[in-house]
């Protein structure tokens, strides 16, 4: 007997249970979706984002946003549709969608994404493997800036997963929460930021009418 | 074997360490009791109901919830591989390393794999195995297991941190925290651009989407599972949750319980090797079952509830036991409550009989439980195992019961047990010598009757 059929045989043996036989239904998942107004949603995320929070009147102003937060920084930015309508491209220094992206993500001080969307109550960037956006983008770089159009700020991850039922599925491998930069407490409980991921955050919301994703 | 009374008493005499336990799990816990206040976090107590009551229905059905995983990691591309024991899990890596020509493997925290002591095993194969959380890092380095679930590296200080950097990698001695967490930062990086293989852990498996959800505050997990060509999960059969819809009930708790964080820096949620277009992430995609002890675990209803356990280091934090003797005392890699509740389970009970009796049984550690495990009641329950099995245990309630029934060899055998009150000899000695009896009145109860009456 191979080990699966011998650990399967061992669960329902110590469970008293037959094969093929029927579980009981699991309890109700508990999902708190709390609808709140954007500007609501806007002064919680504001409040509870661990990085910087510039809103901004529409795409072209993201632009300019972005221009500023970089300041001179060389950057790797992803090839969302969205970053291209905010013309994160053209910015001098931005490289996008590059050819050879583990190393240009090494080598880059920012790394530009947007993101799946926003959670307010926890401030959380929600990003989800895909083509257009890659991992390493967010990871890499010391520095991360997501930009954002204000209809995908969410009020919690229970809103989302109302939504999206399925964080990882056929069409995407990876989901991932980040609440603020990366952060390490293991020697002596002091904080240090940055010690694999990005040590800053900044997030640019845009306001406006936004390209539908 | 008994308790490792030398051991123990090193550590009560080290002021340093002390400090370094007591000031290190005090902070942790002020940190969740803070956050776990109600003005804070109104719905904590009912959370901790619903989780409690998910992992019990989980494990109660986990044959079907464990095949229903397997199929959902098979829809994603992945492949689940089924381990009876830590050296099946620590083989199947062995062979995937040498069939791909993966040398050098990264590994991000996990309790599982020192469970089953993966790096040394891999290292019998010459496979270098880094581990990449800073604090288990530290410890690869100095050859140490770790000290806390949560927080491995928690009886370290800066300075015991620059001689370990001096002496294995070289450096310059430099007792600044922020310098010694970027050196971490640059030598691990090159680690993890030319590793071949990635290994995690995972804090909950999600049977309906095939989701390995792996919480974190550095990014060092983020890494080992995106930038080597191979992620290989090793994951407890008791990990599953039913849905990706429960999490956020597991999450509130988690992060509050473990550090005080709402939600950590970092939660994962991966499924599958990179899909069609992606253009980083794994090529290959494992998710290792481990057995090694669960079923035997799971077979006994009361004790099953231990398997609720979210390792996320509270109970610890709580226990005035613990916060005195520090991780490294207790046998096994498992420390604290949990620890002394899971280690004679998978142990067995007769390796260590004396862990379950060190405990007050004060219930610290029940109260901060986010899953609501009665450590103390199953202690209770493993002392009634280990006292039934030992024939010396059984002779001293033998005799006990004797002289009960004989009030003149009472009165005899009390008269004695007065008369040595003062010395210090026989089992009596070893009691002693860490506590005061009071002294014994000058006249006994009996003596006293006897006086009354006349």
């Amino acid at each position: 007997m191979d080990s699966r059929e011998a650990i399967l045989e061992r669960v329902r043996n110590a469970l008293g249970r037959k094969l093929g036989q029927k579980p009981l239904p699991p309890p109700e998942p508990l999902l708190r979706v709390r609808y709140e107004t954007a500007d609501a949603k806007l002064t919680l995320f504001r409040a509870q984002l661990n990085g910087t929070l510039t809103v901004v009147p529409d795409a072209a102003a993201a632009g300019n946003a972005v221009e500023k937060l970089l300041d001179g920084q060389s950057a790797v930015a992803s090839d969302h549709p969205f970053l291209q309508a905010c013309g994160i491209p053209n910015i001098p220094g931005v490289t996008a969608n590059p050819e050879d992206l583990r190393n240009t993500c090494a080598t880059a001080g920012v790394g530009i994404t947007s993101a799946y969307c926003l959670l307010a109550e926890t401030g959380t960037i929600v990003l989800r493997a895909c083509p257009q956006e890659p991992r390493l983008l967010s990871l890499l770089p010391p520095v991360h800036i997501a930009v954002v159009p204000l209809d995908r700020l969410l009020t919690n991850l229970d809103e989302m997963l109302s939504m999206t039922p399925r964080p990882v599925d056929s069409d995407s491998s990876a989901m991932v929460l980040i609440t603020g930069p990366s952060r390490t407490g293991d020697i002596e409980q002091i904080l240090v930021r940055g010690v694999h991921g990005p040590g800053a955050v900044h997030v640019v919301i845009v306001l406006g009418k936004t390209p539908p994703l | 074997m008994s308790a490792p009374d030398s051991a123990i008493r090193q550590t009560l005499a080290n002021a340093n360490l002390q400090l370094a336990i007591y000031s290190n799990t005090g902070r942790l816990k002020n940190h969740r009791s803070k956050a776990v206040a109600p003005d804070r976090f109104p719905e904590y107590q009912d959370l901790r109901t619903r989780a409690a009551a998910i992992k019990r229905h989980t494990l109660a059905f986990l044959d079907v919830y464990l095949l229903q995983l397997e199929h959902a990691v098979n829809d994603n591309g992945g492949k689940v591989i089924w381990a009876s024991t830590g050296e099946e899990a620590a083989d199947f890596i062995i062979q995937l390393a040498k069939d791909r020509e993966a040398n050098l493997i990264v590994k991000s925290k996990s309790m599982t794999t020192e469970e089953i002591h993966l790096n040394d095993r891999l290292a019998q194969h010459e496979l270098e195995t880094v581990e990449t959380d800073l604090g288990e890092y530290i410890l690869q380095l100095a050859g140490q297991r770790p000290f806390h679930i949560l927080a491995p590296a928690i009886h370290m200080t800066r300075h015991d941190v620059a001689k370990v950097f001096n002496e294995k990698l070289g450096i310059e001695h430099d007792t600044v925290i922020e310098n010694q967490a970027m050196t971490a930062r640059r030598v691990l990086r090159e680690k993890f651009l030319n590793a071949g293989i990635g290994i995690t852990g995972a804090n909950f498996l999600l049977a309906d989407s095939g989701g390995v959800v792996i919480v974190e505050n550095e990014g060092n997990a983020r890494l080992t599972l995106s930038a080597p060509k191979i992620h290989v999960t090793v994951a407890g059969l008791e990990k599953l949750i039913p849905r990706a819809r429960d999490l956020p009930v597991f999450l509130d708790l988690l992060g509050r319980s473990a550090t005080g964080q709402p939600l950590t820096s970092y939660t994962s949620i991966v499924s599958g090797p990179r899909r069609n277009g992606e253009l980083d992430g794994p090529e290959e995609f494992y998710v290792i079952l481990l057995d090694a002890g669960r079923t035997k675990l799971l077979a006994d209803p009361e004790m099953r509830e231990s398997l609720q356990c979210i390792r996320c280091g509270a109970c610890l934090n709580a226990c005035p036991v613990y916060r005195k003797i520090g991780g490294h005392n207790y046998p096994w890699v498992y420390s604290g409550p949990i620890g002394k509740v899971i280690t004679p389970q998978f142990q067995g009970v007769e390796k260590d009989p004396w862990l379950p009796f060190a405990s007050s049984l004060c219930g610290a550690c029940a109260e901060v439980c986010p899953v609501k495990i009665d450590i103390p009641s199953l202690l209770l329950k493993l002392r009634k195992e280990i006292v039934q099995a030992n024939p010396e245990d059984r002779r001293y309630f033998r005799i006990w019961a004797w002289l009960m029934q004989r009030p003149g060899m009472y009165a005899l055998a009390a008269k004695i047990g007065r008369a040595l009150m003062g010395f210090n000899i026989g089992p009596l000695a070893a009691w002693r010598s860490e506590r005061d009896l009071p002294a014994a009145p000058p006249k006994s109860f009996r003596d006293l009757w006897k006086q009354r009456k006349k």
